[in-house]
């Protein structure tokens, strides 16, 4: 009986660490950032550090306010975020377009392969800023040369991803499919292209990882709007407030993406890790 | 009625020095269920390629009707060893997969695909996704899909080669019950004996190096079985037990030549 009895008695005490262990993790996370603002508030109310090299979190968020009603440089903090983030939603959506058909090229056909594979691997490995001055030269400082940047920096990564998806699709599903009567089209749509999406949606979020870094940096050096501008511009007066903040929103802004992608890729890719 | 016939087939792998396949001649017909019995490298996973279409034969004819079989297509349905399911659709979509793929109206398919999973006794399951399904239960939806196909003929490759010995027997019985209900004639290889000479109306047994006949039996076993006699009542059949340590020897008898 009582070895009957002895896992029913420790099952509460196997579980009950368990949970606390799950939120413990959490916990840490938010006692790092909680400690780090602190340490961030201690520093600057003690007056340790020049609010010139670091301002305080209230001043900060009180230029966040202003920057939200007022603006800097002529827009405020919202239309620099929309001029950055139009960029990207558009070199984005150009890229996904053009990179996804031409990735199923590559991992489908022979040929498509033999001319596109050493045009992408020649350019990819290219830091975008490396050319940036060349499109500048041939699209001047508007938009489409900042756009045109972003779109290669995110094309390369889909495209690869798309070809790899393609070329690793299990053949069985291939022959299920010929099998039940599929076309060469039908094979693409019903077939290759949702077994490949989950290796497309990633290559989505390397992209925008690197396409925001390149448009921030882009924008840093010819831009009149936009986060990267307004963080270099405000750099130049040594307004640092307005650098701190930028950069925070820089960064909760790729967060935001990579956090908005991976929801995506749980919803549109529920089978993806499945033991299947 | 469908008649499937392969005249003098052979096969052989580019490059390779031997052919998988040599001189196999078989022809399938209506109320057959025709099994392809054979050690592994015995070309069983070949020959059934050569006929889905999947791959061409190096000499020889294969016919459905007297039409040349050219490439796959929806007449020769097939079920996979490892299921093959698209785990992006849900069972029903699954199975409505190959209607989908023909053009057939949504309502038109769905109610034949529902009609498809009933016949496997999956009526309940068709809103579930495919990782939620048992071996067994993939190996069901993948015979309905094959079915609602409507394919004159149902090839399998070892489609319970993968399952549990209890799954296994429930399948063979239900396979049974489907292939007396559809009326299709089956072409289905696997490499266990007992299950050949259950199932097989019409067995034949080959050999490796190079693939080729060297029995053929005509069997009762499985129409015993849909005739209504239970499966204990059959494998335990002097007969049963007889006709299967015969195909037995013959197999290691092969064995023996090679070893």
């Amino acid at each position: 009986m009582s070895s009957l009895e002895l896992p029913v008695t420790a099952k509460p005490t196997v579980a009950a660490p368990r949970v606390r262990r799950t939120l413990s993790t959490r916990w840490i996370s938010g006692l790092t950032l909680a400690s780090l603002l602190l340490l961030w508030w201690l520093v600057t109310a003690a007056e340790w550090i020049e609010p010139l090299f670091l301002p305080s979190p209230e001043a900060v968020l009180s230029k966040a306010w202003v920057l939200l009603t007022q603006g800097y440089m002529d827009s405020t903090l919202w239309q620099h975020l929309g001029a950055s983030l139009s960029r990207i939603g558009l070199a984005l959506g150009a890229a996904i377009l053009t990179a996804i058909p031409i990735g199923i090229a590559i991992g489908h056909n022979r040929i498509a392969r033999g001319i596109l594979d050493p045009l992408i691997e020649f350019y990819r490995p290219i830091p975008p800023l490396a050319y940036l001055p060349l499109i500048v030269i041939w699209c001047g400082i508007g938009e489409l040369s900042k756009v045109l940047l972003i779109y290669l920096a995110i094309f390369a990564p889909i495209a690869i991803a798309t070809a790899t998806g393609v070329r690793t699709v299990d053949p069985a599903k291939l022959r299920a499919a010929q099998s039940l009567g599929a076309s060469k089209a039908q094979l693409i749509r019903h077939v290759i292209l949702p077994s490949a999406l989950p290796d497309i949606l990633t290559g989505v979020r390397i992209g925008l990882g690197v396409g925001w870094s390149t448009l921030v940096a882009a924008e840093l050096i010819a831009a009149t709007s936009g986060l990267g501008f307004m963080v270099q511009s405000a750099a130049q007066f040594l307004v640092t407030d307005v650098v701190v903040l930028g950069i925070l929103v820089i960064a909760l802004i790729a967060f935001a993406l990579e956090m908005g992608l991976r929801a995506l890729q749980r919803k549109l890719v529920p089978w993806h890790g499945q033991s299947h | 009625m469908a008649l499937l016939q392969l005249e003098r087939i052979s096969a052989q792998y580019p490059g390779a020095a031997e052919p998988v396949l040599s001189d196999i001649s078989l022809s399938l017909g209506p109320q057959q269920l025709l099994v392809a019995l054979g050690p592994s490298g015995s070309g069983k996973t070949s020959l059934l390629n050569l006929i889905a279409g999947f791959v061409s034969p190096s000499a020889g004819r294969i016919t459905l009707d007297g039409v040349p079989v050219q490439g796959p297509g929806a007449e020769r349905g097939v079920v996979f060893q490892d299921d093959a399911l698209l785990p992006w659709q849900d069972v029903l979509a699954n199975v409505a997969f190959g209607l989908e793929l023909a053009g057939v109206p949504r309502a038109q398919r769905e109610q034949k695909a529902r009609e498809m999973l009933a016949l496997v006794d999956l009526a309940d399951f068709a809103e579930r996704r495919i990782w939620q399904l048992s071996g067994g239960q993939k190996q069901r939806v993948g015979l309905a899909r094959a079915l609602a196909a409507d394919p004159r003929v149902l090839l399998m490759d070892e489609p319970f080669g993968a399952l549990d010995a209890f799954t296994r027997e429930q399948m063979q019985e239900l396979l049974l019950q489907v292939w007396q209900r559809t009326a299709k004639p089956v072409f289905l290889i696997t490499h266990d004996i007992e299950e050949a000479v259950f199932l097989a109306t019409d067995l034949i047994l080959l050999a490796p190096n190079p693939g080729r006949v060297v029995e053929r039996l005509h069997l009762d076993f499985g129409q015993r079985y849909a005739a209504g006699e239970s499966a204990r009542s059959i494998k335990s059949d002097p007969r049963f037990i007889e006709t299967r340590e015969h195909v037995l020897a013959r197999v290691f008898s092969q064995r023996r030549e090679f070893a």
